[in-house]
């Protein structure tokens, strides 16, 4: 069996029946008709491997899933994606990657075995150990903070706000210094050489602290960690959660008290969290403990529309059209923000927010798109 | 094995910088060769990725060399490098790499002596600092 032939029956794609409600629902084809992901499997199928490989438009899906949720041969069309994507980079078919690529090289640079300084947002107020039970992966929020100062600023934030909440709940996560970035962006992008670096290096890193369960407050870290590193190492011997989750147990076994607020906001469940992992009800729930109002929007859960970019590959005007449709549905609940646990969702929203020329009716409409972590970090009893 | 030599990739602006290091060569100043030249047409044509990539690729420096701020031939390109720079030295010092691996200077056409000087200054930081330590298995 070649290795195509492998990528298309893992995938299950010899199920599929050409019903086409994969292209129908997806929201790329949506907005560009020459897109579609029936025809890809199609192709694959039919033994025309190069075209595929070569085919510019295996850069056009935004792996959201929407297919695979909704297909009923359950054909993994986003795992066919993935590692087609690393066949068409062999080809010579490569991304073209916002920022020039230097998100993908900030990501391979964490892991060229110098001593970073990745906790520099550690204060003093903030306990930490060396080794327990409680592993919270900080991933690239800073990082990306620092990058995308004019747009997203708040990441900076969300690595002290995570231990500042879990601080409150009177656990001390371990947080490393030697942690590495997940390499989410490496395997969508093709790259799964660097990936596998990366990902024995955070097992490693893991496995010495000791640690039994995992915290993520990124929605794609959680998401790598559940299913791509277990693809290639099988179980992992720690427990992966994600901050929602995890604090949802805190919240119900009365750990955690909020302060009173009269805020209404309204929720985007990132592909990553929602589609990929299934994780709906928990941040609903959180919100509903924290008093806070929340409003829908028209399409969520697994109906949410996507922020258009996928590991910062391919950005373009289909990306432009899906983040003004969401963002229009969140300035039509008319609420102080649109939460999200997405840091990639956070920043391709804010990016069309604060674009000098934006769109007409983006004008003068006041959404603010903000990272939950924060956000609750911020209503903590007791906090400013 | 033979003794490290530090390598070193200079950004030099079309207009100032490359005409200054020009300058230096015809005037026969005496400088380290230790430095990669690459003609940008303007310092804010530098993108944060460009220096990450010479990172990766196993520089032990990069120097940014640009128009006198008030002199870029684009009127504010200069400008925008001093705030790519800051936040690209941000980010590798989060990275773990010393941030004085990086350095702006501005360098005009008839400042070929300055050229000369900075770059045996900025050789002579990064031999004290050492090879770069992000120079691990490449990817």
């Amino acid at each position: 069996m070649t290795k195509i032939e492998k990528i298309i029956e893992d995938a299950g794609a010899f199920d599929c029946v050409e019903c086409g409600k994969c292209t129908s629902l997806c929201p790329v084809a949506k907005i560009n008709p020459n897109f579609a992901p029936r025809l890809i499997v199609v192709k694959a199928q039919a033994g025309m491997e190069d075209e595929v490989k070569a085919d510019k438009d295996i850069w056009s899906c935004v792996t959201c899933e929407i297919c695979n949720d909704m297909c009923p041969y359950e054909v993994d069309f986003s795992g066919f994606i993935q590692r087609m994507r690393g066949e068409a980079v062999g080809m010579g078919n490569a991304p073209v990657c916002s920022e020039a690529g230097a998100i993908h090289t900030m990501q391979r640079l964490t892991g060229k075995g110098q001593k970073q300084n990745r906790l520099v947002w550690l204060t003093d107020d903030l306990k930490v150990k060396d080794k327990g039970d409680v592993f919270f992966f900080t991933g690239c929020a800073y990082q990306l903070g620092i990058l995308f100062k004019d747009k997203a600023e708040e990441l900076k934030r969300v690595p002290a706000s995570v231990v500042k909440i879990l601080n409150a709940a009177g656990i001390e996560p371990v947080v490393s210094n030697d942690e590495v970035c997940c390499g989410h962006d490496l395997i969508w992008s093709g790259n799964e050489a660097a990936f596998k670096e990366l990902m024995k290096k955070n097992v490693a890193t893991i496995k010495a602290s000791g640690a039994k369960t995992v915290v993520f407050s990124c929605a794609e870290g959680y998401r790598t960690f559940s299913i791509d590193y277990q693809d290639f190492l099988g179980d992992l011997d720690f427990e992966i959660k994600h901050i929602s989750e995890y604090l949802l147990d805190l919240i119900k076994q009365g750990k955690l008290q909020f302060k009173d607020s009269n805020v209404k906001v309204t929720y985007h469940d990132s592909c990553r969290l929602g589609r990929h992992m299934g994780v709906y009800d928990q941040p609903r729930e959180i919100l509903k403990a924290m008093n806070v109002e929340l409003v829908e929007m028209p399409n969520i859960e697994e109906k949410a529309i996507c922020c258009g970019v996928n590991a910062f590959a391919n950005c373009n005007e289909v990306s432009r059209k899906m983040q003004l449709d969401r963002l229009l549905e969140a300035k039509g609940t008319d609420t102080s923000a649109m939460l999200t646990f997405c840091p990639k969702c956070l920043i391709h929203y804010n990016c069309l927010l604060k674009m000098e020329k934006k769109p007409a009716e983006l004008e003068k409409a006041d959404i603010n798109v903000r990272d939950f972590s924060n956000f609750i970090a911020e209503n903590l009893k007791g906090s400013l | 094995m033979s003794e490290w030599d530090p390598k070193i990739v200079a950004f030099c602006c079309n207009w100032c910088s490359y005409a200054g290091a020009d300058l230096a060569g015809v005037s026969r100043m005496q400088y380290p060769p230790n430095a990669r030249v690459i003609r940008v047409m303007c310092t804010g044509r530098l993108e944060p990725e460009f220096i990450l990539r010479a990172f990766e690729l196993g520089a032990d420096g990069v120097l940014v060399a640009g128009c006198h701020i008030g002199d870029c031939h684009y009127v504010s390109g200069n400008e925008r490098a001093v705030e790519k720079i800051a936040m690209t030295a941000e980010l590798l010092d989060v990275l773990g790499i010393d941030k004085r691996r990086l350095r702006l200077e501005w360098i005009s056409a008839s400042e070929g002596r300055i050229f000369a000087d900075t770059m045996k200054d900025f050789v002579d930081k990064i031999k004290e600092l050492g090879p770069s330590p992000a120079k691990g298995a490449v990817k």
